[in-house]
């Protein structure tokens, strides 16, 4: 066996302290051991795990108060510790708390889970958000800007989307970029295959199961709206940490949006059953500064996918990325 | 309603005979043989669903492709990226079947055709079903239907292998001719039909029965709750079950006659498939559920040595968790794409449902409340049923938010929360109600100790084996899936672990049926051998039961009653 006992618990311990100490370094894909998701990359990631972590607090004190009412039960009302059972059946105050307290929860509930839903759910406005901000800041409402520009980015919003349709094939997805161009009037589109197959061929660098050989590219900072479709079966597009899931299914585009201020590297994987290679069509984002984003879309409209790939493959910094772009 | 109120008298003994070996087992029209019939029937179909889980945990030990494919490097000569492939299949092809199975040829028959039929007439003072005859087509339906479903994996299902790969909830395109052109799932369609008329019929003499065979002076309201959690089974059967049929036989034109149901090249929405899926799917997973809320409340009653508390808002929480059931199926589909508005209205909706399960977990709670219980081994299952059962409500909670649903949706979080109320809650509510009846049933009593082996070894290993899949969800492992990346290893492995413990529990269980069937100590003469709690009917006859009981129809005293 690999795994021993004391080296699980360590695990534990690790995942424990990261999520205490939540530094800023990213781990955009799985953690052995973790017990929690992994870090947010997107504000829509932030709100649900703000939430999540409410209602893991709220779970965990009804389960412990069943499991101590149980344990009372176990103790005091044992055939040794009462020897006679009491005959009551009724108590008409306990059903109706008991009936009301917990509608109340799940009202309580309700009113932090609409919010975040309506959030991630519907896509932005960006006319709507850089008039908001601008309003606010006219109308001298620094604290009310700040909170506003917390949820909605409105530089970002001047910059406006970067459209992406991504379609699920058996088994790879399909990036196009509308917006970017080439030549022939044809927008840049390219397969991203995952490097590993579970077969004897697989190459041994990248992360098994996470690693594609183009991956999709976008840039840090920006708002990302992306349309799902799929050309075969059924399947779902998802990255972990930026709690998104769209499902891309023949005959619909799905939309949704995303805007990581970090750049990064972040993996997904399918995310609903599609066949034989289900588990071997990972997701990998490679969010980058703007100006490596159009680096690497310039060599993609060239198409020059492999000098692409690479031109990505050591992610510039915000500040590097300013020098990137005066060079 | 308390023993001493029933008035006893049961002329049966004179003309208590039976019917020969064949006609007795192959012909049955009594409801205790078709039930036995049940019972023997889930085992082994317990047994085929639970060795495709111990398969799928023997894979995910580790990460890589390992036991499939030395399955198909052994036993079908496959090499290479061959052997790779039809590994693939066949693990989405046993993870599919693991549902299939345990679903509707285990917990369904155990639970409704086990002790539904069992202990439905016996609870209500009834001589047998309404509709014996139709009673035993049912049984052998589900036997037929199981046939068809095992048949099913072993023809072409697609290019890669034998067997439908595409999961329980058989989402087209990928159950259609694109996904899995093979008969297989053809096969299936029919395995499913025939098991779901089987339910259909099985559900109508149910209702019938429990709405016209009571004993004279038992109302609605002075019914048993077993009986009442049977009744709401068996409605929410007969509405959701036609639903089910009606999607699968769109998908069986879709697949050979050219309709276009679920094609969007020609007009059709493979969502209208899952939503028609889960209109049924969401009442399914009560109907699994209720019967087991009906056992556990006499269990907790009859080993506190209480009435049950709140009996009227039980009956009635159940019967709203079976009509909010109705209306909260969408839940299951948050990521397709569906409007914001009625996602909205699905989170709400599914939320209500913690409300009623709510009221039948603190009402377990206050029935135990100032009871002087008894730990016997059916009680020692009650009470991990609703610790168990409450673990895995809470998840539901959860899930039922569509903002975390985005990010949970499809992965081992999901796994963990409907493995907590079915694997856990329902297969806990079925062994507290075996070990509860068992004598009853069989005339001779299971032996304690390995029953208690049983249940702490089961205890301990599913937790071990499900509480892991938590992290795992989390840290967004996703359902379905052969292989993980690295950093799912810890996690996958100690969940391997906890199925490794479940089946020396199982073992265990096998040898104690066993020990009890070899050592046929013999039951407690009066025939209740639970005492002054066990106020049921059934405890009012011998054990076993006479081949026909209530010659003479017990009467329940109308002055009685909670």
């Amino acid at each position: 066996m690999r795994r021993i006992g004391v080296e699980s618990v360590r695990h534990i311990l690790a995942a424990l302290s990261a999520a205490i100490l939540a530094g800023p370094a990213f781990a955009a894909e799985p953690l052995d051991g973790a017990i929690n998701m992994q870090p947010a990359a997107t504000r829509i990631a932030e709100r649900v795990h703000d939430f999540h972590n409410v209602l893991l607090v709220i779970i965990t004190a009804i389960t412990v108060l069943v499991a101590g009412l149980l344990a009372w039960i176990i103790i005091r009302y044992n055939k040794k510790a009462n020897k006679v059972s009491r005959k009551f059946s009724h108590n008409t105050t306990i059903e109706v708390v008991w009936t009301v307290v917990p509608a109340l929860i799940l009202v309580g509930i309700a009113g932090l889970s609409f919010p975040n839903l309506y959030y991630q759910n519907v896509t932005p406005n960006l006319g709507q958000i850089v008039a908001t901000s601008k309003q606010l800041l006219a109308d001298g409402k620094s604290a009310e800007h700040q909170a506003f520009t917390k949820n909605y980015f409105p530089d970002a919003a001047e910059a406006g989307f970067v459209n992406v349709k991504i379609q699920g094939n058996q088994w790879n997805w399909t990036y196009t970029y509308a917006d970017i161009v080439d030549e022939s009037g044809l927008p840049v589109e390219f397969v991203s295959n995952g490097l590993h197959k579970g077969r004897a061929s697989d190459p041994t660098d990248g992360l098994r199961l996470l690693s594609t050989d183009y991956p999709m590219v976008v840039p840090a900072d920006r708002y990302i709206r992306f349309y799902t479709a799929a050309a075969d079966v059924i399947h779902s597009w998802a990255v972990p940490a930026f709690s998104i899931k769209v499902d891309a299914i023949p005959g619909r585009l799905n939309e949704g949006w995303f805007l990581v201020k970090e750049p990064g590297v972040y993996y997904g994987q399918c995310s609903e059953l599609c066949g034989v290679d289900h588990a071997y069509m990972p997701i990998e984002v490679r969010v980058v500064p703007q100006a490596q984003f159009d680096a690497w879309a310039e060599l993609m409209k060239a198409g020059d996918f492999d000098a692409a790939a690479a031109s990505v493959r050591q992610i510039a910094s915000a500040d590097a990325g300013a020098k990137f772009a005066s060079n | 309603m308390p023993m001493d109120e029933v008035a006893l008298d049961h002329g049966h003994d004179s003309h208590d005979h039976k019917p020969g070996f064949f006609a007795r087992w192959f012909f049955s029209t009594n409801h205790k043989d078709i039930g036995t019939l049940y019972l023997i029937f889930s085992l082994i179909a317990g047994v085929v669903g639970y060795s495709l889980s111990g398969l799928i945990r023997w894979e995910l030990a580790e990460p890589g492709i390992g036991p499939m494919l030395w399955i198909q490097t052994t036993f079908f000569g496959l090499d290479g990226d061959a052997a790779v492939t039809a590994a693939k299949h066949f693990y989405n092809v046993v993870i599919t079947y693991h549902g299939l199975v345990m679903i509707f040829f285990m917990v369904m028959p155990a639970l409704i055709g086990g002790f539904g039929n069992w202990f439905v007439p016996l609870m209500i003072g009834a001589p047998d079903m309404a509709f014996p005859r139709m009673n035993n087509i049912s049984f052998w339906l589900t036997v037929a239907a199981f046939i068809l479903a095992i048949l099913s994996m072993t023809v072409p299902g697609g290019s890669a292998g034998n067997g439908f790969g595409g999961g329980w909830t058989l989402y087209p395109p990928l159950s259609g001719s694109t996904g899995h052109p093979g008969p297989s799932m053809d096969l299936l369609i029919l395995s499913l039909h025939t098991a779901g008329i089987a339910s259909i019929l099985g559900a109508i003499n149910f209702i019938v029965t429990i709405l016209n065979m009571r004993a004279p002076g038992m109302t609605l309201h002075k019914m048993p709750l077993f009986a009442w959690g049977m009744l709401i089974t068996a409605v929410l059967l007969l509405l959701a079950l036609p639903v089910l049929a009606g999607a699968l036989t769109m998908l069986l034109t879709d697949r050979n006659f050219g309709s276009q149901f679920f094609v969007p090249a020609g007009g059709g929405d493979p969502v209208m498939f899952q939503h028609l899926f889960w209109f049924f799917g969401h009442p399914e997973v009560y109907i699994m559920i209720l019967p087991a809320f009906g056992i556990i409340s006499h269990i907790v009653s009859t080993f506190s040595k209480k009435p049950i508390f709140g009996y009227l808002g039980m009956a009635y929480a159940m019967v709203s968790i079976g009509v909010i059931g109705f209306v909260v199926w969408a839940h299951h589909m948050y990521t397709v794409g569906m409007n914001v508005d009625l996602k909205a209205y699905f989170v709400a909706a599914t939320m209500v449902i913690a409300v009623p399960t709510g009221i039948k977990i603190f009402s377990w709670i206050a029935t135990m409340w100032g009871g002087s219980i008894d730990f016997k081994l059916p009680m020692l299952w009650a009470i991990g049923f609703i610790f168990l059962f409450t673990v895995g409500g809470v998840t539901g909670v959860v899930l039922a938010n569509a903002g975390v649903d985005h990010a949970l949706h499809d992965t081992y979080y999901v796994v963990a929360h409907f493995h907590y109320v079915l694997s856990l809650g329902a297969v806990f509510g079925l062994f507290a109600g075996w070990y509860y009846w068992f004598e009853k049933m069989f005339g001779i009593k299971y032996n304690s100790f390995l029953g208690g082996l049983h249940f702490w070894l089961m205890f301990i290993g599913s937790n071990v084996l499900f509480f892991p899949q938590h992290f795992l969800g989390l840290q967004g492992m996703p359902r379905r899936y052969i292989d993980y990346a690295d950093g799912f290893s810890t996690w996958h492995y100690w969940s391997s672990i906890g199925y490794a413990i479940t089946l020396a529990a199982t073992l265990v269980f096998f040898i104690s049926l066993a020990v009890a069937f070899i050592q046929r100590r013999k039951a407690t003469e009066s025939g209740n051998p639970w005492g002054e709690g066990a106020t049921t009917l059934e405890w009012t006859l011998p054990s076993p039961p006479p081949f026909h009981q209530y010659n003479e129809l017990p009467v329940v005293n109308t002055k009685g009653g909670h």
